[in-house]
């Protein structure tokens, strides 16, 4: 019988800071600048330049430890790293070795994090994917490789750069998948990071390896870079995991390499063979003193948002949606303040959750647009979800008022009145249109009046026919049932 | 330890090609060096703790505020090498 492996895989995650000025520079950090007009004799490594940390830096990354449930160090230090590459100038990048700000800690994966079709058979429901650490280095220049030379900018180097390591404590390709997704919805949370992988925000190394079923010892461990996407991430260590697989069960072996994954191509390719463990020299950063948290801990406990997981379960419980409709508002923060916003102006939240995660939130899609961009108010919502329960409009006019909202950003009130939609309650005309439908259907009254009620249903249809929609439907049922006694 | 220093291995660490002239001398020189430095064992230091630092002071931050300071003309200045704002080095292998 064939043998089973089991994966084993770690992920290595670089956060950029959103922070205004570079980690130990007053430079800019900005995204898509002319190339190496962000520089300063600090950031290019000129000899005598000193370094002088960026507190807000410390303060995202220990918020950042908070929300993970790390433990954050009451004193941590930089060091330097020594090798040599042209991204480098200083040929050594200040990080921090031996005492990093924030250990332990994990990532809870929710079941929404799962990639769609991974969400019904997740083998570990509940997991918390352990971290071993977090810490601050600084970001180096971005390469550009031509024909026969590469061009460096410099505008990268020196920004603050976030990395989180995870212990080798994930066994899927999904659950890579749910572990990414999942950690970038807390930066979201936390303001620390956008966290766009496509933009360079968040940038992911893979440690993956396979040992057969049974056994303790790890596999060979080989390393994935150059992934710019979640689903990419997924691929790549699917592919990767497979390839391990077939060279073991065909007798052969692995050599540990740093592979690139390729995603058009939809397959990795060897980068390079680690022949000896680098040897970075690591020593202690004489430039910078060392960090002692506590004197801005009690600050950064307060600016700890409400997670995710908090949202969805507060959503349950003090508005009655359902945990799928809470989760779905509370992974992006921007639509959970959206929904928040617009339950204070209803008493309806179960028909405004609906209202936002179907009418609007398809809306949006099909218009390529954020929530940020959406033309209608939570406000705006809230006051059409209270003009349809007070029977003013019904709710098919409601779908039509909303979507000249979505088009003008006008009030509900505003358009209803415009296109004289409002709802016929004057009961003497409404009564008037029944006895109407009454007399015009003999044969449904009759169904009725032998005990077939549903045939109401086809009167009252008559009904608001003959009212051109306006009548309310509620009150028309009211009177039939009457008139018909 | 200083009889260990392998001058070789440090040389490459630092990216240094040493003729063998220069591998012997250094070689010498840096471990005469080394074992000035063991004396330093010598001194008891039971009852210190040990310390990166001297400056007994801790958090001298600057606040997350940018200044501009070189354009990319001024940064490129002295690069031998330089296009479209990029400075340009002999070709990485990645
Ligand atoms: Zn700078």
């Amino acid at each position: 019988m064939a043998t089973r492996y089991i994966p084993t895989i770690g992920l290595e995650v670089h956060v950029q800071l959103k922070t205004r000025s570079k980690m130990f520079c007053g430079c800019p950090v900005e995204y898509g600048a002319e190339p190496n007009s962000h520089t300063c004799p600090v950031c290019l490594g000129y000899p005598g330049a000193l370094p002088v940390m960026n507190e807000t830096a410390l303060r995202m990354t220990a918020l950042t430890g908070l929300m993970l449930n790390c433990k954050i160090a009451e004193v941590c230090k930089f060091d330097r790293k020594n090798y040599f590459y042209p991204d480098m100038p200083k040929n050594y990048q200040i990080s921090q070795y031996d005492r990093p700000i924030c250990e332990e800690g994990g990532v809870p994966l929710h079941d929404l994090a799962y990639p769609k079709d991974a969400q019904k058979a997740i083998q570990h429901p509940g997991k918390i994917v352990k971290l071993v650490r977090i810490h601050l280095e600084e970001d180096v220049a971005k390469s550009t490789h031509f024909e026969t030379s590469t061009g460096i900018d410099f505008n990268r180097a020196g920004t603050p750069l976030m990395e989180i390591v995870s212990e080798p404590d994930i066994d899927s390709p999904e659950e890579a998948f749910a572990y990414l997704s999942a950690l970038q919805q807390i930066l979201v949370y936390g303001g620390v990071s956008d966290a766009d992988m496509e933009k360079g925000q968040m940038r992911c190394d893979c440690n993956v390896s396979v040992r057969p079923e049974g056994t303790t010892e790890l596999g060979t461990k080989i390393e994935i870079k150059n992934m710019n996407t979640i689903s990419g991430v997924r691929r790549a260590l699917a592919f990767e995991i497979e390839r391990q697989i077939e060279v073991l069960s065909k007798g052969g072996s692995l050599a540990q390499e740093t592979r690139r994954w390729d995603d058009g191509l939809g397959q990795t390719s060897l980068m390079r063979i680690k022949e000896s463990a680098h040897d970075y020299r690591y020593f202690p950063e004489p430039d910078l003193l060392p960090v002692d948290t506590r004197v801005f801990m009690e600050e950064v406990r307060k600016q700890r948002p409400e997670l995710p997981a908090e949202k969805r379960e507060r959503f349950v419980q003090s508005y009655g949606i359902t945990d799928y409709d809470a989760a779905v508002l509370a992974a992006d923060r921007a639509l959970a303040d959206y929904f928040e916003l617009a339950a204070r102006g209803t008493s309806k939240p179960k028909a405004l959750a609906n209202w936002i995660l179907n009418d609007l939130l398809s809306a949006l899609s099909d218009a390529g647009e954020t929530i940020r961009e959406c033309r209608v108010t939570a406000a705006q919502l809230a006051a059409l979800l209270s003009i349809i329960d007070s029977g003013t409009i019904n709710a098919g006019q409601g779908k039509a008022v909303f979507a000249d909202m979505l088009r003008t950003g006008k009030d509900a009130t505003v358009i209803v009145e415009e296109k004289g939609l409002k709802q016929e309650s004057d009961l003497g005309a409404i009564e008037a249109l029944c006895q109407k439908s009454i007399d015009a259907n003999p044969k449904a009254v009759e169904e009725y009046r032998g005990g077939k009620t549903a045939s109401i249903n086809f009167l009252k249809g008559q009904v608001m026919k003959l009212s051109q929609g306006k009548a309310n439907p509620a009150i028309v049922g009211e009177i039939l049932a009457r008139l018909l006694g | 330890m200083s009889a260990d220093f392998d001058v070789r291995h440090t040389a490459h660490l630092a990216r240094l090609e040493l003729s063998e002239a220069e591998a012997a001398k250094f070689q010498s020189q840096l471990s005469q060096i080394l074992s000035y430095v063991e004396q330093l064992k010598e001194v008891d230091v039971s009852g210190v703790d040990p310390t990166a630092q001297t400056a007994h002071t801790v958090n001298v931050f600057r606040q997350d505020a940018e200044r501009e300071w070189f354009t990319s003309e001024q940064a490129l200045a002295n690069a031998p090498r330089q296009a479209n704002h990029l400075f340009i080095v002999p070709k990485v292998i990645e």
